[in-house]
């Protein structure tokens, strides 16, 4: 307080230069925190934008085309295939990876023994590295020796060619997404539970409430932020699913090909056209970024 | 995390203990007494009574199997399996311990497979990455919390706008400019530094570490500069000793990141010498020159190190994550 005093007396030139002076250093403690966002956020930015304009393809410089990016894209029925598939991926992963991880956090909550080892024996993959996860469950998955046939085989129930057949491809890509995934979601929901005040439970109780009608009138209502942000953030995780498609079942499997596998197959194997893989990731940003929009402003508003 | 402690504010007044009972046996006591502050959907009292009792015993141990068969078994599978032999792998009725061991198999993975230097690889970009990350967001949280300079809440509110960026979107020009840095003009392809300079800055943590270090008095701040301590030794012996908290929890999720990244590592290192382990392993899956018992030592080997961070950090990851998403 006392510097805060002694400063406010000092007039004149004194005062001003030692203004520009705090600035001078805050500005230094800021310039490669600055720099780096310039460098790799707010100018990929604008740049991805000209870009989604331009015809690049590291050959010749970069020109103008104007819309032609689009247009080619809307001309792609890939880009449709692309769109269906991340859509698809994206709603079974809200029912396996939203909707079941908050049934088993509400059950867990319930225990009184074992709750540590539920929160790290769930939790555990979701520490592996996701390429690791996605190679081990391709084993698992193998039609010929992989583990799941040969223990559908043994139970005499019916196997599955799981990626390899068109039916069962895009829930075989969720279920080991969802496997590596589910521990981040549950250990949110039981931060969530544990903060729902013990007092309405009692109350809803004295008044007679079932154990059903308390997860209706108590749980749920008090879980609603929770449960909405992690709409969120699973729809905007999901959406740029990539490596499960990549590794799983390749990037030219139109079963399973993904937006973001598309981008990276414009980009980097099959066209090596940058335009247009720019152009598909403005799509994709505008799309994600409503939701960002949201979730961010939820957030906020919470504190 | 402290679920279960009740807390004194809210919760009636801890149960008095016998003076002669040791801490150690105090906390032995019945897990199912608990106080009012931990009370959940369903009450102990339910619980207790006759029917109540076996349902509770028998989900608990339905559940406790099915996490041990669906989140461990994996991860046993996988440990175990690189220890038999490829015929035994292949054969169509699994073995759950296997028949014949051949140990030597993780070492015949580590030099077949250059394990060592993905390993050392995904090392050097993790630690690099980390400390950079570090470096970078501490002295732009300081400057924005502590030395507030003019524009400072402009600054982080486009630091901030960019956490709306998916980095799927930003994907090909972050590769193009990776490959020609405007300015400087040179090309980051296959060096660490195409790891490390896209994540220096990181607008959760400068925002997480700005908020810590907004809660710190600002007397403290007084008072060391009265000590005639500069800006950067403020935020060296008051600053940062204060926010130990706040430091582990952003640097494992920093680390942890980094160890998990694939698409921008994939990217970025063409150069198999200079692959991160997550890259490698993908790559050799391919190739068919691995087999796949030396791949499931390698899919171990790339998993043991995040998992013994897990082991030993595992409180500190898991109130982390769930303070970190919900109010971050």
């Amino acid at each position: 307080m006392a510097v805060i005093t002694a400063s406010r007396a000092h007039r004149g030139p004194n005062r001003l230069r030692r203004r520009i002076g705090d600035n001078l250093q805050a500005y230094l403690f800021l310039a490669a925190g600055l720099a780096s966002f310039a460098l790799f956020s707010w100018y990929p930015l604008v740049k991805g934008v000209i870009l989604s304009f331009q015809q690049d393809n590291l050959v010749v410089p970069p020109y103008w085309v104007g819309l032609d990016n689009f247009r080619a894209l809307f001309a792609d029925p890939l880009f449709f295939t692309a769109w269906r598939n991340t859509l698809e991926f994206t709603g079974l992963a809200l029912v396996f990876g939203y909707a079941v991880p908050f049934v088993v956090a509400m059950v867990i909550n319930e225990f009184r023994h074992l709750k540590g080892y539920f929160r790290i024996a769930v939790y555990l993959p979701v520490m592996l590295p996701p390429i690791v996860s996605v190679l081990l469950w391709q084993y698992f998955y193998d039609p010929g020796s992989g583990l799941f046939n040969s223990v559908l085989e043994s139970l005499h129930l019916p196997t599955s060619d799981w990626t390899q057949s068109p039916k069962m491809a895009m829930i075989s890509l969720v279920l080991v997404s969802t496997w590596s995934n589910m521990g981040g979601a549950t250990i949110m929901y039981l931060a969530g539970l544990s903060t729902i005040p013990s007092e309405l439970y009692e109350a809803a109780e004295l008044d007679g409430a079932s154990v059903w009608q308390r997860v209706r009138h108590v749980t749920l209502p008090q879980m609603r932020f929770v449960l909405l942000v992690l709409l969120l953030l699973q729809i905007i995780a999901t959406m740029q699913v990539f490596v499960e498609p990549y590794q799983l079942t390749g990037t030219t499997n139109e079963e399973t090909i993904t937006v973001m596998v598309l981008i990276y197959r414009y980009a980097f194997t099959v066209n090596n056209d940058f335009g247009l893989a720019a152009a598909m990731s403005v799509l994709l940003f505008v799309v994600l970024a409503a939701f960002s929009a949201v979730y961010l402003r939820l957030t906020r508003n919470a504190d | 995390m402290t679920v279960t402690t009740p807390s004194p504010a809210r919760g009636r007044a801890p149960a008095p203990t016998p003076p002669a009972t040791s801490p150690r046996t105090a906390r032995r006591r019945p897990p199912a007494r608990r106080t009012a502050a931990t009370r959940t959907l369903i009450s102990d009292a339910d619980l207790n009574r006759g029917r109540g009792r076996l349902v509770y015993r028998v989900t608990l141990v339905t559940m406790a199997v099915l996490f041990a068969l669906i989140f461990i078994f994996p991860l046993y599978w996988m440990i175990t399996g690189a220890v038999k032999s490829p015929v035994e792998l292949a054969q169509p009725t699994p073995t759950l311990i296997p028949q014949t061991w051949h140990p030597e198999t993780y070492a015949e993975a580590w030099t077949k497979l250059q394990i060592g230097r993905f390993l050392l690889n995904t090392a050097f970009y993790t630690v690099g990455g980390w400390l950079i990350q570090l470096v970078v967001d501490v002295a732009a949280a300081y400057a924005l919390s502590k030395l507030r300079p003019i524009l400072g809440k402009l600054v982080l509110g486009m630091m901030l706008a960019s956490l709306m960026l998916p980095a799927a979107a930003l994907l090909v020009p972050s590769y193009l400019t990776v490959v020609d840095v405007p300015i400087f003009g040179v090309n980051l392809l296959n060096t660490p530094w195409a790891l490390w300079l896209p994540g220096a800055a990181n607008a959760f943590n400068i925002y997480v570490l700005k908020r810590f270090f907004d809660q710190i008095p600002g007397e403290l701040i007084d008072a060391a500069s009265i000590d005639g301590a500069g800006r950067f030794r403020t935020l060296w012996s008051v600053v940062l000793p204060l926010s130990r908290p706040v430091l582990s929890v952003v640097s494992i999720f920093a680390i942890v990141g980094a160890w998990k990244d694939f698409l921008w590592p994939l990217l970025v290192l063409r150069d198999p010498e200079a692959q991160t382990i997550s890259v490698a392993l993908s790559r050799l899956s391919f190739t068919g020159y691995v087999t796949q018992n030396e791949m499931f030592a390698g899919l171990a080997i790339a998993s043991l190190p995040m998992i013994v961070i897990f082991m030993i950090f595992q409180r500190g990851i898991l109130s982390g994550l769930s303070a970190g998403a919900l109010k971050g």
